[in-house]
């Protein structure tokens, strides 16, 4: 496969700029005629589906929750980065470039990130004027907050819910093109399949997931911003309905994946009640700043947490860790969770948890002031846990929050098949091996709002363009396929539940593919990955029809993705011999960094 | 503990519906009530039987996806506490459970628990936003807001859109979900004069 980043030439700071320059313009009086298709809307799809009509070219968008509000992009707590430099302590478009860079320890495409870093101060303006809430100083300015260890403090925020009222805004940008007729919504609507004419993605062929009808609809371009794949490993932060589908059919298309292993732990999140668990829930990485992680020194230490001396309690952070402390990097952070559980002494049930204490904080600034920081965390841990974490420290355990892998996209964001863009999370471009706090919302929405209404122009402006009619023969083919695939699923009728199957793939996916790799787990997955798919291919249980509204045969479809997409991903870990960022390798603990 | 269900079964928009009672065994007090519903889900799948359709994603309190009436109280009876962040540690063993759809006209049953909420979008489309195009805005700290203003733009923002003030009121009114975001809009730097004038959305 010949890939081709297409990076402008020229010196780095400037490679944008001109880039804009020389990309081709499509004449106003002309985008009506373009057709895009774009599938997903959260931060990325809804702001690429707003911008694109604001400019004048017919959108259609997809999604498969019940209106485009509830993308997962909503569930993101803290921040977002921008290099505006308000509080005047050293930021600078170079330093936020710099700290990505870094972050993702060398991986990313670094005229990407320029790019991104950029663009972040407009897309601060941007939801400001969209009436986006964001915190604010006494005088009337915008508040700003250090977030994940960086130096400086540029994270712009709302409360503990920025990545709800960014969506919102975009969601209102959104409704604002659907009310005047520009973007046709189609919501409770999965892509099943892309579809390509004469090598170019021209359409999808979506299911309606209430009627169940399967229909394509052809277009000049297709955008994916679906988002990542974090439910391969059953239980994450991501919601229920996060999926691999659009991406992965793509991929089966001939659209290249890039590094599928890296995938990004985040170290608290609240632990695993039992086996009915459905999804883990993220606590904001801010509790770190006040609560101190430890363990009891002695294995299978069963006494309550305030029965344990100070002496028998091993805070493994600040001992291994001196100088980051409790706020070591969320990688780091994760193994050493994991590793004092490995040795017999994590806390809670089944021993996969550490405590999260905040008795010496409470101390010194008083239940007060902690409740003032942390008060909707302590709340929400006591809903899921039924424990006060005033009165007993928390318990936290690591889970899979965000995947930087991602279908490979050249500086214009399109894919290896021309004409297929993909944007955010659904991409590969920006974090490299791992993502620092507070920039994923920055790249969801640099994406959309202000990278791809200029790359897609030049797309269109560049190549002669046809939309072919949905009756090309090609449309008739993919459909017969997904047809045939949801047949299949349906007269299987084994023993297994669809939840069973895909919590054996995560379970595994986790063991193997997790915190830490090894060549022979990975082996060990790559060989049991098959079995388990054809076990699913044999004996999943999907009852209902596919003409109506069938919840079983839409998680079907999804995890039989993922139970190909899981050894994709074993592969890439498998074939990378070195540790970095979010990929650690235990032979070789010393490449990174 | 053991619970026993009575749920809101209806195939599709046109059937009449009926509740059905089911048996919940074994259920945790730390499984949320969509993972009690999971379990429940569980067995009547591998038994071939057509799962219980309900709506939910996030599962974090945050999307507003999920939407059950527990016991005639949308969400149940815990306070700002969506039905997936209810935990089972608040019921009985032996307790009897009720679990509806939405019950309001602009929300039309789809399947079981799941229904229609377009509506919502609707209001939004028709004037629920700011008409500010992607890029030419002023800098974002051109027009300082007060503290007040921005606080109280984002109580009213915080709303998630499910739809519960809607399926609690008598009259099936959105004028919770209406009068968030006009509280919403009506706090943050100011909108054109001209849009003021014609927008539904402001006084």
């Amino acid at each position: 496969m010949n890939l081709n980043s297409n990076i402008p030439s020229g010196p780095l700071a400037s490679k944008w700029e001109r880039h804009k320059f020389d990309m081709k313009l499509v004449n106003p009086a002309n985008k009506r005629k373009f057709e895009v298709l774009v599938v997903g809307s959260g931060l990325a799809g809804a702001s690429a589906a707003a911008t694109l009509a604001e400019l004048g070219y017919k959108v259609k968008c997809f999604c498969y929750q019940d209106s485009p509000r509830r993308a997962h992009s909503i569930a993101a707590q803290g921040g977002i980065n921008a290099a505006k430099n308000y509080q005047n302590d050293g930021d600078s478009v170079h330093r936020l470039f710099y700290d990505t860079i870094k972050g993702g320890d060398f991986r990313a495409r670094e005229a990407n990130v320029h790019r991104l870093a950029e663009v972040s101060r407009q897309i601060i303006d941007q939801c400001v004027a969209q009436g986006v809430p964001f915190a604010r100083e006494y005088s009337g300015y915008l508040s700003n907050r250090s977030f994940g260890g960086a130096q400086v403090s540029r994270t712009f925020y709302a409360r503990g819910q920025t990545g709800q009222q960014l969506l919102l805004g975009a969601y209102q940008a959104l409704s604002r093109q659907i009310g005047l007729g520009n973007v046709q919504m189609f919501s409770r609507t999965e892509m099943q399949d892309l579809v390509l004419v004469d090598g170019h993605a021209k359409g999808v062929v979506v299911r309606n997931l209430v009627s169940g009808e399967i229909s394509s609809h052809s277009g000049d371009a297709v955008i994916l911003a679906t988002g990542g794949y974090c439910p391969v490993f059953y239980l994450s932060t991501n919601a229920v309905g996060c999926n691999v589908t659009a991406t992965y059919r793509a991929y089966k298309r001939g659209a290249a994946f890039a590094n599928p292993c890296y995938t990004q732990i985040h170290p608290t999140c609240i632990p695993v009640s039992g086996e009915h668990q459905s999804k883990l829930t993220l606590m904001s990485e801010s509790l770190r700043n006040d609560g101190r992680v430890w363990v009891p020194k002695k294995q299978g230490d069963a006494r309550k947490s305030c029965d344990i001396p100070e002496t028998e309690r091993d805070y493994f952070l600040e001992r291994k860790y001196p100088s980051f402390g409790n706020l070591a990097p969320r990688d780091i952070a994760s193994r050493a969770a994991k590793e004092v559980c490995d040795e017999g002494r994590g806390v809670g049930p089944g021993g996969l948890g550490v405590f999260l204490d905040f008795e010496d904080s409470i101390n010194r600034l008083g239940e007060n002031s902690v409740q003032e920081r942390y008060g909707n965390l302590f709340n929400m841990y006591e809903r899921i846990t039924g424990e006060n974490a005033y009165k007993q420290p928390m318990r936290i355990f690591p889970a899979p929050h965000y995947t930087m892998g991602g279908l490979w996209v050249d500086y214009n964001l399109m894919s290896s098949i021309p004409g297929l863009f993909v944007l955010g999370e659904a991409n590969f471009s920006d974090h490299g091996a791992n993502r620092l706090g507070a920039s994923a919302l920055m790249q969801g929405l640099a994406d959309g709002y202000f990278v791809i209404p200029y790359t897609i122009g030049h797309y269109f402006a560049s190549h002669d363009q046809f939309k072919p009619s949905t009756s090309h023969a090609a449309f008739k083919s993919a459909e017969d396929e997904v047809n045939t695939k949801i047949s299949q699923l349906l007269s299987i009728k084994g023993n297994r539940s669809i939840r069973s199957m895909h919590w054996e793939l995560g379970r595994l996916v986790w063991e193997k593919c997790g915190m830490a790799r090894d060549k022979e787990g990975l082996a060990n997955a790559i060989e049991r990955i098959p079995q388990l798919r054809e076990e699913f291919w044999q004996n999943v249980s999907v009852p209902g029809s596919a003409n109506e509204l069938n919840v079983a045969l839409e998680q079907a479809s999804r995890v039989s993705d993922f139970m190909e997409f899981g050894e994709l991903l074993c592969r890439d870990a498998h074939n990378r011999d070195e540790s970095c960022g979010g990929h650690f390798r235990t032979e070789v603990p010393n490449s990174r960094r | 503990m053991n619970l026993t269900l009575k749920i809101w079964r209806q195939k599709n928009a046109d059937d009449a519906g009926e509740f059905v009672t089911y048996q919940a065994k074994d259920v945790s007090p730390d499984m949320s009530f969509l993972e009690m519903l999971d379990v429940v889900n569980e067995g009547l799948t591998s038994k071939g039987d057509a799962p219980i359709a309900f709506d939910s994603d996030c599962r974090e309190g945050i999307c507003g996806t999920c939407s059950l009436v527990i016991n005639g109280t949308p969400h149940g009876g815990q306070k700002a506490t969506t039905a997936c962040q209810l935990h089972m540690r608040h019921f009985k063993d032996g307790e009897s459970i009720t679990i509806e759809p939405w019950r309001a006209r602009p929300f039309p049953v789809i399947r079981d628990l799941i229904v229609n909420r377009q509506a919502f979008d609707k209001v939004i489309q028709s004037g629920g936003y700011v008409s500010a195009s992607t890029g030419g805005n002023p800098d974002a700290n051109a027009i300082p807001v007060s503290k007040h203003n921005a606080d109280t733009a984002m109580d009213a923002a915080a709303c998630i859109g499910c739809g519960a003030c809607v399926a609690a009121c008598k009259n099936a009114s959105a004028m919770l979900f209406v009068s968030a975001k006009v509280s919403h809009l009506r706090h943050t730097p100011p909108r054109s004069t001209r849009e003021r004038s014609t927008c539904p959305f402001d006084g």
